[in-house]
């Protein structure tokens, strides 16, 4: 339960940083908070020759919110962006997220930008990421891009980041004052990975009708999720309890997932239909009682 | 390949100064380099909590970080909790209203409880469950202690009001 040896490397800003992965190439990883790339070095399932570290780094580390989005540095502690009345104001999904994500003790050290670059199928930020549309930055040797959360989660422990590519940072669309947002996750104990995970944000005009749906599926299929179906059929209804049920059916038709140790496919179809109606449900409740 | 490091950490106020291999957690360099083995090794993979110390103030996991990474740093361990020969409020309380049992995951249940108590000092039992769920104890013995977290709390509280320096 040791790591096997490695070289270490730490940078002193994203720019160093993307300048040693591309001295050392794929046999490089990136350490932020380590509290997932540890563990597999530990288990000896990762052997990166060379870990750069960019705990030392300043130039990743922020929470900034204008009129129409968040923007939050990738080495941006996950306890310290949960507990930021700024994010939570702006994107009150993110707390509610990330208190499923690990423990306390977890995201103190996790960062933000860790938790997405390592993109977990079942983690929370990479759901909520998709949930709502963000869009990553990334920079490379010969400068910076812009990727849609959708485009940038490929595969399970997957993304599009090259080899000599970092994230820099996440951007996400401020939710509309009063928007309500709900977490539904199953997990054998609190703190684990779940095995079906539903993200939703809902808000309501002053008609009652519904002028902004995002849901998104975590655990059911090779990355998040978002549930694009029964978004279309929710926006502008008045999120009747047999609309409700008819966007859940069709969620559960547009995920993919597969049989493991924590619950069969079918199981899992299953608690997405179940999952998305009561995210809704308690979505709306979340709005009209006025929790901010 | 052998990637060696020489550090200097501050454990319990006192300096440390010694060589580590990269690939030295932060909890082996505490318990070899600095002898102080209050701080456990359980799973060694970021699960069971018992190796959890206080890194510049915030309560990790020293199994996850690796001492080359705590160079410069402020650690606090286990050992660092009693006030001189005397055991803290929250160790007493532990004392008290059986906290412990084995012992085994106590420094790490010791360390999260006093960073809950630092930054919630009237928590709920639910907020006390909340807290500690990231260190596993195998006794099985909770029901202590969350009762140990608790009366500490309530101690904390008395302490307050008693010396009237709340403000």
């Amino acid at each position: 339960m040791k790591p096997p040896p490695f070289e270490y490397r730490s940078a002193h800003d994203s720019a160093e940083a993307v300048n040693l992965l591309t001295e050392y190439g794929d046999d490089a990883k990136i350490l932020a908070g380590g509290q997932s790339l540890v563990p597999l070095m530990n288990f000896r399932m990762a052997r990166p020759s060379v870990l750069i570290d960019i705990n030392q780094t300043h130039d990743m580390t922020h929470i900034r919110a204008d009129d129409g989005h968040l923007v939050v540095g990738a080495m941006t502690r996950q306890r310290v962006l949960e507990r930021d009345q700024t994010a939570g104001s702006a994107v009150p999904l993110l707390p509610a997220a990330l208190a499923h994500s690990g423990h306390t003790t977890n995201r103190n050290r996790g960062t933000f930008g860790g938790s997405l670059a390592h993109a977990d199928p079942a983690a929370e930020l990479p759901t909520v990421l998709v949930a709502l549309g963000g869009e990553l930055t990334v920079q490379g040797p010969s400068g910076k891009r812009t990727v849609p959360a959708e485009d940038f989660f490929l595969a399970p422990l997957v993304t599009s980041l090259e080899y000599n590519e970092i994230l820099l940072s996440a951007r996400l669309p401020r939710l509309p004052q009063g928007t309500g947002v709900r977490v539904e996750e199953l997990a054998r104990r609190h703190g684990d990975f779940a095995i079906v995970s539903v993200m939703a944000a809902v808000h309501l005009d002053s008609n009652g009708r519904a002028d902004l749906v995002r849901i998104a599926a975590g655990g059911v299929d090779s990355t998040p999720i978002r549930l694009h179906e029964a978004e279309a059929q929710l926006s502008g209804t008045a999120l009747d309890d047999a609309g409700i049920d008819a966007a859940a059916v069709a969620a559960a038709d547009s995920v993919h997932p597969t049989d493991d140790v924590h619950g069969s496919a079918s199981y899992r179809l299953e608690m997405v239909r179940v999952l998305v109606a009561r995210a809704i449900r308690s979505a709306i409740t979340h709005q009209k009682e006025g929790h901010r | 390949m052998s990637d060696k490091h020489t550090i200097t950490v501050t454990v319990n106020g006192h300096v440390y100064t010694d060589d580590c291999e990269a690939r030295m957690t932060l909890a082996d360099f505490l318990r070899r380099q600095c002898g102080l083995t209050g701080t456990h090794l359980g799973c060694e993979h970021g699960v069971c909590g018992a190796c959890t110390v206080f890194l510049d103030d915030v309560a990790v996991r020293s199994c996850l970080t690796f001492a080359v990474q705590a160079d410069g740093a402020r650690i606090s361990t286990v050992e660092g909790l009693a006030e001189g020969d005397e055991l803290n409020t929250l160790q007493k309380s532990f004392q008290e209203h059986h906290g412990l049992q084995c012992g085994f995951c106590t420094p790490g249940m010791l360390i999260c409880a006093t960073e809950l108590l630092r930054d919630n000092p009237n928590p709920t039992e639910t907020e006390v469950r909340e807290g500690i769920s990231g260190v596993l104890c195998r006794c099985t013995g909770y029901d202590g202690i969350v009762k140990s977290v608790m009366a500490a709390a309530d101690s904390q509280r008395d302490g307050v009001s008693e010396s009237g320096s709340i403000s």
